[in-house]
């Protein structure tokens, strides 16, 4: 069936099963393939999107139910290409990320949470991480991440 | 774990969700935010032949208050609508207070209040709360709509007491009566886990600040929710003093049947549930006014 | 010049990770790609009747479907990686893991069919296609009952389930026991976890026929092996394979494992179909499909005399090998070597028995084999400084080897097979450094004898530990001045995250005189770099970091001889710095590193005799031995005395791995480390019911910890530089995971006082249920 989906801004119209996940339809059908996917069970948090602005899983919904709404991915982050926004920097300045995989899901979570709560406590990013597994950094220096993004006002 | 294929249906009314429904029967699942269904599917453990999408049915998304204190959650409400809901903050605190227990914000932002009620995994915290809150469930059918009180409509684990043409429209929850006190604690092996043992309490005083009412549910108890009568029975007249609590918990544990799982071993979980139980009516009767 | 050597510096690769950039396999997208599912075995343990793949093939978007007769001479077990070491009078049998179930499945999700399909969708719809008999039999998966006779046999042929035996000693533990004031006897337990990297593995392979080359896209460790093997399996020339090991999300060790049955097929499908073909693990199958890693039952004993010093310790174990054993005898050696610790023992006697059982294959996991060595070593000493009144701190100084015995040999054959030699090292100022840090005295006399009294039950733990690492054999590195100025640098073993495209960077900027920004670091493409062995016992920075240290000495002296010449100077008259090169003194007459590539491969003329063109050395590091890092943690934990819920209230690391090249990396690695630990000590164990069934396989049941569960972690560092290689660097990779379950156990027995109440904690992983099973008799 037909799909019109709204991915970072542009409008992409496919031919797709119902069945397609949201993910696969964002990496393998649009080729962008920064959102990754870890488990396909809505656990690991790889793949988390902004669905109109809020934090979701896009392995636990299908493309045709993504019809009609805007959907971000870490793609949209960086204002240019070759550039980083303030949060992406403030990731690379903590050394938050390691083999990089769980980090996608986590800018966008993360982005939807400081514009939630732009002066966060420690406690309040560890919460808020909390449904990202990250396997590589013991989560200490994403923590600080977040917080150096908070502090720079990003 | 990709799922099997199915046919995508959007009706726009309850009408059209019902009657799609009647069609396919057993093969047909609805949909509301996915996040239980959609893992299943994942999984190929659920394997529906007809999808019917809920969330472009008229009417099923709006939160209402009635003149008479009660609440109408529409059974395709989000959790975060009803999180982000000042009111309910202020005149069912237990509910926030369990929702915040319930997954994470990226599940919350897609899950239903009616998705987890009508998957009824008796670890989920929300069938223990609407128990303990005496909500009822509005159900649909192509008879029209009948009501049923929370404890008639958990059935067992994954079991309800939806027909296969039903459909859950409403949850309704009654105001909690004038000053009662709430508490949901819960031990979950991670934040956002089902829990290993959770505990809702409703306590209500008196004019001489003894226990007039008092009402007790848990999850991951047994195969269903399960409401705890006879502890609770034993508050009613106490002064909620550490030694009535302390005898209700105890009560408690003989009334539930927790099953066990790979996380916690049955005696764990029934001797958890003393312990939760006690601190979770302590913390109520200090909200009791 | 510009000293990056040492610095904490950001890394190179991050802005493309940041971006959603950077290339993983299963981002790999080529004209024509088909999908791979696999049927795997529902059962343990089961003999394979009759495979149908009728119904499969005939679906509509399949385009083959293989089982194991469909291979014909390509079926071949896997090799043996690492071969058994030349211990005397060991026993070894060699069972490798076979491509697809031939006769009999050894452990659920073995592979016994491969579908290849338009989508990967269509692929698992054909899975419910294939038709399968199968004659179930028992499964063993206990260790001690698949040793029974009568146990079912997990290899027929072999008429036990025993895989190896190896005892190895030193001195006379029997002399040491009689002569002993004490001796403490105990049986420990370690059971089941997994790496779980957040990325699965994958395969992507392309055969092009016009290049007459096979290119594969690898979530491997070591793609330089994988190459090699494929070549001799496909009976293709190394030179007309590529393996890529792309940006990898996350190894931990299994994907070191080699050839997985996936990555045998894969390729072998792509060249037969003749179309590219992938497979992405899916979370479910990595549960079975991927190797695990940790059980093992020790008994061990440790006699000392009156004042606590070690007599000896005997230890005699069991370990869980899994059906298959490629790996040899890497694990329980590890264990074996790793148990003496920071120690003088002056008699050890060990002897282990490796078993084959129903489950998925054990292979190294961070950590390999030396956690369960630490935890027996370090509850022994805790258990007798209690037994004989002594702190639990000061039974451990009495035993450090000394400051002065280095380089120390322990007497017995490790891993590498040559003798486990502590090439450098100093433990008592890491313990001193870490009990200061974490406020030992303070805590012991204050704030536990008040919490106590307010019944709150904090308690504290303190482990040491060494690490063994940067083993050989070698690797290599080729680094080139590029005309653009850019220096690139190719090495052969993979990345995972560990920062090897900014650590080898800095050790090529620090001889270079450049920024590290302009370092180009390729590491994982067999084109790019020809040989070398893999990632693993935490090598990387020791092994290739060396070579690529050589290979820039060697680049500098070129630059500085071209240079010369352009300037008509003496070498020593040059600074190199910032990219360029000038005269002492004359930093505006300079030239770039791009331009003197350029004159270094001059158009006309010739070049001298005896010379290369260019600015470029390809150099190889082999150490003399491995080079061994050490440590010690501590932690302050509350419990909640009813839940036995922990939360852990303080947590440090004092750490020593020689040289440091970049302390933010490190950290990142300890970190991360330890956050594994914590995952291993108290949240993750892979569950089995009676027929060898995985019973939580998934990642809401397999419990990985989450930023609420790692608490902050604080460090510190001694260095005591490795004599054994040009950067005097040790290895950092796996000294966080290493040691946090024996601190769990400490520091939770500790803060229940469980010894006053006769209670002690022997096994791993624990959790609130078993330790309230524990603590109420169970
Ligand atoms: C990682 C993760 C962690 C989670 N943790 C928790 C947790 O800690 N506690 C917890 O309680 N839950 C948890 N959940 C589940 C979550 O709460 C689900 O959102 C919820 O259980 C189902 O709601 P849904 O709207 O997504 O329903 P769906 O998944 O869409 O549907 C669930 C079932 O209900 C049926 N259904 C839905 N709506 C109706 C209707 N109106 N009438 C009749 N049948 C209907 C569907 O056919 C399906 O069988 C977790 C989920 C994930 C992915
Ligand atoms: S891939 Fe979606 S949460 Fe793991
Ligand atoms: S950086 Fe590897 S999983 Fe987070």
């Amino acid at each position: 069936m037909k799909v019109r989906v709204t991915v970072n801004g542009v409008a992409h119209e496919r031919e797709v099963e119902p069945r397609l996940l949201l993910s696969d339809f964002l990496r393998h059908e649009i080729g962008l393939t920064g959102t990754h996917v870890g488990c396909e069970h809505g656990v690991c948090g790889a793949c988390t999107i902004l669905w109109d602005g809020e934090p979701a899983r896009a392995c636990l919904a299908f493309a045709v139910q993504a019809e009609g709404h805007d959907i971000r991915t870490v793609e949209s982050l960086a204002p240019a290409p070759g550039q980083l926004n303030a949060l992406q920097q403030a990731f690379q300045d903590s050394h938050a990320l390691q083999c990089g995989y769980c980090t996608p899901g986590i800018l966008m979570t993360m982005t939807a949470f400081l514009a939630e709560n732009p002066k966060p406590s420690e406690e309040e990013v560890r919460h808020a991480l909390s449904g990202n597994l990250c396997r590589c950094t013991g989560y200490q220096h994403i923590v600080d991440a977040v917080l150096l993004a908070a502090e720079r006002g990003a | 774990m990709k799922p099997a294929p199915f046919d995508w249906q959007a009706p726009e009314t309850v009408e059209a969700a019902l009657a799609l429904k009647s069609v396919h029967g057993d093969g047909a699942r609805f949909i509301a935010g996915g996040q239980s269904l959609v893992p299943a599917m994942n999984f190929r453990v659920a394997q529906p032949g007809v999808l019917i999408d809920l969330s472009r049915v008229a009417g099923l998304d709006s939160l209402a208050w009635s003149p008479d204190g009660s609440l109408r959650i529409g059974a395709m409400v989000r959790y975060r609508a009803i999180e982000r809901d000042a009111e309910v903050a202020r005149h069912l605190p237990l509910i926030l207070e369990a929702l915040a227990e319930v997954a994470h914000p990226q599940i919350r932002t897609r899950g239903t209040l009616g998705g987890n009620l009508c998957h009824a995994d008796p670890a989920s915290e929300m069938p223990a709360v609407m128990l303990a809150l005496q909500a009822r469930m509005e159900v649909r059918g192509p008879g029209g709509t009948r009501i049923l009180p929370a404890a008639d409509f958990f059935l067992g684990p994954l079991t309800t007491a939806l027909a296969e043409d039903e459909m859950l429209a409403a949850i309704m929850v009654p105001p909690l009566p004038a000053g009662a006190g709430t508490a949901f604690l819960e031990l979950a092996r991670r934040r956002g886990d089902y829990a290993m043992m959770g505990v809702a309490a409703v306590l209500r005083r008196d004019g001489a600040g003894r226990c007039a009412e008092a009402r007790l549910a848990f999850c991951s108890a047994g195969p269903t929710p399960m409401a705890a009568p006879g502890a609770a029975a034993l508050l009613v007249g106490t002064a909620l003093a550490a030694a009535d609590i302390a005898a209700a918990a105890e009560a408690a544990k003989a009334e539930i049947e927790p099953m066990g799982s790979v996380q916690a071993s049955p005696a764990y979980q029934r001797h958890l549930a003393g312990v939760l139980a006690a601190r979770a009516l302590t913390l109520a009767a200090e909200r009791a006014a | 010049m510009t000293h990056s050597f040492g610095k904490p510096l950001t890394r190179n690769e991050d802005p493309r990770l940041l971006r959603g950039e950077a290339l993983f396999v299963d981002d790999v997208e080529l004209p024509g790609l088909l999908h791979v599912a696999f049927l795997r075995s529902p059962h343990a343990h089961a003999r394979l009747l009759s495979v149908d793949l009728t119904a499969a093939r005939a679906r509509s978007g399949v385009i083959a479907a293989y089982a194991a007769e469909d291979l014909g001479d390509y079926w071949k077990p896997g090799p043996l990686l690492v071969p058994p070491p030349p211990v005397p009078g060991m026993v070894f049998h060699q069972c490798c893991q076979v491509p697809l179930v031939k006769d009999k499945a050894r452990h659920v999700g073995e592979p016994v069919a491969m579908v290849v399909a338009e989508s990967r969708y269509i692929a698992e719809d054909a899975l419910a296609d294939i038709v399968v008999e199968w004659e179930v039999l028992d499964a063993v998966g206990d260790l001690e009952a698949a040793l029974q006779p009568g146990s079912p046999l997990v290899h027929d042929h072999l008429g036990v389930n025993v895989a190896a035996r190896v005892h190895q000693h030193r001195g006379d533990y029997t002399a040491a026991a009689k002569a002993a004031a004490l001796v403490v006897k105990r049986r420990f337990t370690y059971d089941r976890g997994a790496s779980i990297p957040m990325e699965t593995r994958g395969v992507v392979a392309q055969w092009d026929p016009r290049a007459d080359r096979l290119t594969v896209w690898d979530t491997t460790q070591a793609p330089v092996v994988i190459r090699n093997g494929l070549a001799a399996m496909l009976g293709l020339s190394e030179r007309q394979v590529r393996v890529v090991a792309p940006n990898i999300g996350g190894g931990f060790g299994p994907k070191m494992m080699m050839f997985y049955p996936e990555e045998v097929l894969v390729p072998w499908a792509a060249m037969r179909l003749g179309r590219p073909v992938k497979w992405i693990e899916d979370r479910l199958e990595h549960f079975f499909a991927t190797t695990h890693e940790r059980s093992q039952i020790h008994d061990a004993e440790i006699a000392l005399d009156a004042s606590g010093r070690i007599l000896g310790v005997k230890d005699v174990f069991l370990h869980d090998n899994g059906a298959y054993d490629p790996y040899g005898l890497t694990l329980p050696l590890n264990s074996q070597c790793t148990l003496l610790g920071c120690y003088l023992v002056p008699a050890y006697d060990s002897v282990f028995t490796a078993v084959f059982t129903n489950r998925t294959l054990v292979t190294p996991y961070r950590g390999a084999g030396r956690q369960h060595g630490v935890f027996v070593m370090e509850r022994l000493l805790d258990i007798a400084a209690r037994e004989l009144g002594l702190d639990r701190n000061e039974i451990r100084r009495r035993n450090f080897i000394p400051a002065d015995a280095f380089p120390y040999d322990q007497g017995v054959i490790y891993q590498d097979f040559s003798r486990l030699s502590y090439d450098s090292g100093n433990y008592a100022p890491i313990l001193e450094k870490a009990l200061d840090a974490i406020g030992y005295d303070r805590f012991v006399q204050e704030t536990q004898p008040k919490a106590r009294a307010e019944g709150r039950a904090l308690g504290i733990g303190v482990v040491c530990y060494v690490e063994g690492t940067g083993i050989g054999p070698y690797e290599g590195a080729k680094i080139q001045v590029q005309g653009s100025g850019k220096v690139s640098l190719a090495t052969g073993i993979g990345s995972q995250g560990q920062g090897h495209a900014t650590a080898f960077a800095q050790v090529v900027a620090e001889q270079l005189g450049v920024d590290i920004r302009d370092v180009e670091v390729t590491t994982g493409d067999t084109d790019q770099f020809y040989w070398g062995v893999g990632t693993f016992a935490s090598r990387g920075a020791v092994v290739a970091g060396s070579a690529t240290h050589e290979a820039a000495k060697v680049v500098r002296q070129k630059i500085l001889k071209t240079a010369a010449r352009h300037f008509e100077c003496a070498e020593e008259d040059l600074v190199l710095a910032d990219g360029k090169v000038h005269v002492v003194g004359v930093p505006d007459h300079s030239i770039t590193l791009g331009a003197l590539a350029g004159l270094a491969n001059p158009m006309r003329g010739a070049v001298t005799p005896g010379t290369e063109p260019g600015l470029e050395a390809t150099s190889y590091f082999g150490p003399a031995g491995g080079a061994t890092a050490s440590g010690a943690h501590a932690m302050i934990v509350e419990v909640d005395p009813l839940t036995l819920r922990p939360t852990i209230l303080d947590y440090v690391v004092v750490h020593d791995c020689g040289t440091v090249i970049n302390p933010l990396i490190l950290a990142g690695q300890i970190q991360g480390g330890v956050a594994q630990g914590i995952g291993n000590a108290f949240f993750e164990q892979l569950h089995w019911d009676e027929q060898g069934q995985l019973m939580n396989a998934s990642l809401a049941d397999y419990l990985l910890p989450t930023a609420l569960d790692v608490p902050r972690m604080r460090l510190d560092h001694t260095v005591t530089p490795s004599p054994l290689n040009p950067l005097g660097v040790k290895g950092a990779g796996e000294a966080g995971a290493i040691p946090v379950g024996a601190l769990f156990a400490q520091a939770l027995e500790d803060a229940l006082d469980l010894p006053a109440k006769g209670i002690e904690i022997l096994e791993m992983p624990l959790s609130p249920s078993r330790l309230w099973e524990i603590t109420n008799g169970g």
